[in-house]
């Protein structure tokens, strides 16, 4: 098995030039937002491990919320994102990258502060990685090339079944049978592939053990500390939850309008959000131990096609920068962006809350669970106020869901497995 | 943020349209005459005067009834200010054909493309929609009313209906499955989750200025109560300090959708072979009711009544009686907050923390009461050039154009995945544009107990959109103030 890596590459924009570089990003796309996999710049499509991958200019037009705390509008950087999901270590996939992009990839970053023309691109990239404060992945182990080899079965498999009413019921088993032959002659023919997974390495399964055991004893060892802080961390939360100011205005239609531009190209969308965390040790404190128990939580729970009740992302990051004032959330998911947010709301505010609540200006909390984003029309204003214009996106297999990909892997699953039953083989008939 | 109001407070009936609470089946016919401003000061006095048929029960029935609703661009035109048009939903703001991501959203593309419509956008965009409806005499008194109107407006439009309404162009009975609203307000104004799907929604789903499924007002232009012309409005509930221009009020949704009869009967003849019992039985798959109603998961046991509306898709998960599919199955899901499971905290922390493979199947579609919509439409027949064009006339009222309306009509109608399929929009309704990526979505599955499912591929477009807008439909107040507030 494979396991999945994401990364994040920031680097500050040259003062001056981020129109310039939008409209070169631009010429990537071959829809509004939508890269070509083949373009000029960055032909992601060259590049089999990689899942999902996009350019984002990072500038916040909501910086200045931070001003009814008190503290004065910040001077933060304009920064030029470089974030995707890919096979393997991100590290592998940044060198390919580098040897293969490198003319595109230098002509972006010459819009960005400290390029030089003659420096290593890889070093200078590994430079500006930012480590990712927590990170989802739908189903870890699922590669780029078992999904599209997983597609194309299905869909021959689909396209050879026989759809006549099975009777007697024994008749699902030699239906199975003759499926299970033809794929084996189109395999063996080359029409179609089926490659057996890579062994897991070992490095990552020691590391998800270490994780896995480590971050329960590190948290029992500081058990005494944080129950004695418990009473006063509660109060502390509790007024401030009453007193943090709300900003949610409604967003700007022209500013609205420009993100939608980019939405509703494939079945899948895309989403980044940029926003500032309050003011304070107590709200960065709390949401670094937020996030570190969301990337346990994705890490060794939710890790086989479901974030709680959410069954729709793809792939998700959350960054802390700027030294931990400012969250960077990317995300990949089925469906529109209205379904995507009621998804949230009524399946997992609670979540939303526990990870995004020390965003300035969240809709107004309780116990850190429970209002937030049940604040239906004032959290839809503030996720669009916080999200940016994607530049460009690629996604290496369009007009494939999750749900898409689970059935395709359960077919696949099912051609593999001996033996069945006759009420098992007929459930497996009926994905088709 | 949270309802101050009492369960129980009035509700100004005598402030609402009457489309609100009712449909007005005893008035058969019906026209509904679109209008675009030609004179401000002519068509503001008509307005104030407008004879609105108001929500309040009259004996006997009203033998005729009014309504009035007005366009975001009709504001302007009004001459109605910027601040207090900003206060309106941005979609409302922004109208049905406001853009091309919309329409793709919407499903508005190819055959359906706003450019396209006889009227609704650009030129042809409406300002003010008036409704009339009779039992009789609906032409003399349309007469009357246009003589009313020339001096203010120039008619755009005259959309009428006639006949049976119970039963739609394909031969479908039509209008069975409504939202009950809480006009007692007897639900708790609370947020939490609901276990069960049931048919009653907060009236604030479907008025403007009371509180929703979520406990909340939807936003809505407040102006200041010292301002004289503003002083007659209601003031609002969470905010009394305001007044509530939108209080009493709805959004009404008109859509003209054009219904190929012939084509959608010739192309369920070839799918069928000719077996015309096979033909009625795939129609009523794809709808998810037979013709006379009667749903295909019916409910057990209930009375002849119920049974067309009482019922969940709870005891056909796989959609082997009533496809995932079907029609009225998209329209309305009919599901909870939470998929069923065995009660207790441990199953429902199960449920909610998705630990369970099951219930995950049954929850890849929203809670259905987010997502209801109030159907007002009326179909027509002997429209279109030659006379020959039948369809319906869709209105829909909602709180939220974008929560309710746009949100069915894309994710539920034109998605290409809803429930966890592929290659299909709705089979009724659908567009069958091709996905991003070229494949087909112009099928429709039918699982079955005994086997794979039966496959339909290859359906045509049979019902393509001419026209459509986003109406606000004022209180009987808020007219008044829009009226005279220029």
């Amino acid at each position: 098995m494979i396991p999945q890596s994401q990364f994040l590459v920031l680097a500050q924009v040259a003062a001056g030039r981020e129109s310039e570089l939008r409209g070169l990003l631009a010429t990537m796309n071959s829809a509004p937002g939508v890269a070509d996999p083949a373009n000029a710049l960055v032909p992601f499509g060259q590049f089999p491990q990689l899942h999902f991958a996009r350019f984002v200019v990072l500038d916040d037009p909501s910086l200045g919320g931070i001003q009814p705390y008190g503290s004065p509008r910040p001077s933060l950087p304009v920064y030029l994102a470089l974030l995707g999901s890919c096979d393997g270590a991100a590290e592998e996939f940044l060198a390919a990258l580098a040897q293969r992009a490198a003319r595109g990839l230098r002509r972006i970053f010459s819009h960005c502060q400290g390029f030089d023309a003659n420096a290593d691109l890889l070093s200078w990239m590994r430079q500006r990685r930012v480590p990712l404060a927590a990170s989802y992945v739908n189903w870890v182990g699922r590669s780029v090339r078992q999904i599209s080899e997983e597609a194309a079965i299905a869909r021959a498999v689909a396209s050879k079944v026989d759809r006549s009413p099975i009777a007697p019921l024994a008749e699902a088993q030699q239906r199975r049978r003759q499926l299970i032959d033809f794929i084996d002659a189109e395999i063996s023919a080359g029409r179609l592939g089926l490659t057996t997974p890579d062994p897991t390495p070992v490095r990552w399964q020691l590391a998800r053990i270490v994780n896995l055991v480590g971050i329960p004893l590190i948290g029992l060892l500081l058990l005494p500390l944080f129950l004695i802080l418990l009473p006063f961390a509660l109060f502390t939360l509790r007024r401030k939850e009453e007193s943090d100011p709300e900003i949610c205005p409604r967003p700007d239609p022209a500013a609205l309008l420009e993100l939608q531009t980019a939405e509703d190209r494939d079945v899948s969308n895309q989403y980044t959000a940029l926003g500032s965390v309050k003011p304070g040790l107590f709200r960065r404190g709390l949401e670094v131990l937020l996030l570190i128990a969301i990337d346990y939580a994705c890490r060794h729970v939710f890790n086989r096609g479901y974030l709680a009740r959410v069954q729709t992302i793809h792939f998700a990051f959350w960054a802390l920068i700027d030294g931990k004032r400012r969250l960077v959330f990317a995300s990949n998911y089925d469906g529109g962006h209205e379904p995507y947010m009621d998804d949230f709301i009524n399946k997992v505010a609670w979540g939303l809350n526990l990870a995004f609540s020390s965003g300035v200006g969240w809709p107004r909390t309780r116990w850190l669970v429970a209002r937030g984003a049940r604040i239906e029309g004032t959290f839809k204003y503030y996720q669009r106020r916080h999200q940016l214009p994607t530049d460009t996106w690629y996604k290496a297999y369009p007009g494939l869901t999750l749900t898409d990909l689970n059935r395709n892997q359960r077919i696949r699953e099912g051609l593999q497995r001996e033996p069945m039953s006759d009420v098992e083989a007929l459930a497996w008939l009926q994905l088709l | 943020m949270n309802a101050a109001a009492t369960p129980g407070a009035t509700v100004e009936l005598d402030d609402i349209q009457g489309l609100v609470r009712f449909g007005y089946k005893h008035l058969p016919n019906a026209s509904f005459l679109l209008f675009r401003v030609k004179d401000v000061t002519a068509a503001c006095a008509w307005l104030a005067s407008a004879p609105v048929t108001t929500a309040a029960s009259t004996m006997p029935l009203p033998q005729i009834a009014l309504q009035v609703a007005i366009t975001s661009e009709g504001l302007r035109a009004l001459k109605v200010s910027q601040q207090v048009r900003d206060g309106f939903s941005l979609e409302f703001v922004a109208g049905m054909a406001s853009d091309a991501y919309r329409a793709q959203r919407l499903g508005d593309i190819g055959a359906s493309d706003p450019k396209g419509w006889r009227w609704g956008a650009g030129e042809c965009a409406p300002h003010v929609a008036v409704l009339l409806y009779a039992a009789t005499g609906l032409a003399e008194w349309e007469r009357e009313i246009e003589a009313q109107c020339a001096d203010g407006f120039t008619l755009l439009e005259r959309l009428r209906s006639s006949g049976r309404q119970d039963i739609e162009p394909f031969g479908f009975a039509d209008g069975i499955s409504q939202p009950d609203l809480d006009w007692g307000r007897t639900r708790e104004v609370r947020d939490r989750d609901r276990l069960a799907y049931d048919n009653l929604s907060c009236l604030g789903e479907f008025l403007l200025g009371y509180p929703n499924e979520y406990g909340l007002y939807t936003p809505r232009p407040l102006l200041d109560r010292r301002d004289t012309a503003a002083a007659a409005l209601p003031p609002a509930e969470d905010d009394p300090a305001s007044a509530d221009l939108g209080r009493n009020g709805s959004y009404l949704v008109m859509r003209q959708l054009r219904q190929d009869v012939t084509g959608f009967w010739r192309e369920l003849d070839r799918q069928a072979g000719g077996d015309v019992q096979l033909r009625e039985r795939l129609a009523a798959a794809m709808v998810g009711r037979n013709m006379n109603g009667d749903p295909l998961v019916a409910a057990a046991g209930a009375a002849t009544g119920a049974r067309f509306n009482a019922f969940t898709y709870e005891s056909d998960p796989r959609g082997e009686r009533c496809p995932i599919g079907a029609h009225i199955r998209r329209a309305n899901p009919r599901n909870a907050d939470l998929p069923p499971g065995k009660p207790g905290i441990v199953s429902r922390l199960r449920r909610m923390l998705g630990f369970d493979a099951r219930v995950r199947a049954q929850d890849l579609i929203a809670s259905t009461r987010f997502h209801r919509l109030l159907r007002r439409g009326r179909k027509y027949d002997g429209g279109g050039d030659d006379g020959s064009e039948a369809g319906l006339h869709f209105i829909c009222l909602a709180a939220n154009i974008t929560r309710q309306f746009e949100f069915v009509q894309s994710a539920w109608m034109m998605g290409t995945r809803f429930g966890g399929l592929t290659g299909q929009s709705d089979p009724v309704v659908g567009n069958r544009a091709p996905a991003a990526d070229g494949s087909p979505a112009d099928g429709f599955s039918m699982p079955r107990s005994d086997g794979p499912d039966l496959r339909l591929a290859g359906l045509p477009q049979f019902v393509t959109v001419v026209g459509g807008a986003y109406f606000f439909l004022p209180g009987a107040r808020a007219l008044r103030y829009l009226a005279t507030a220029a």
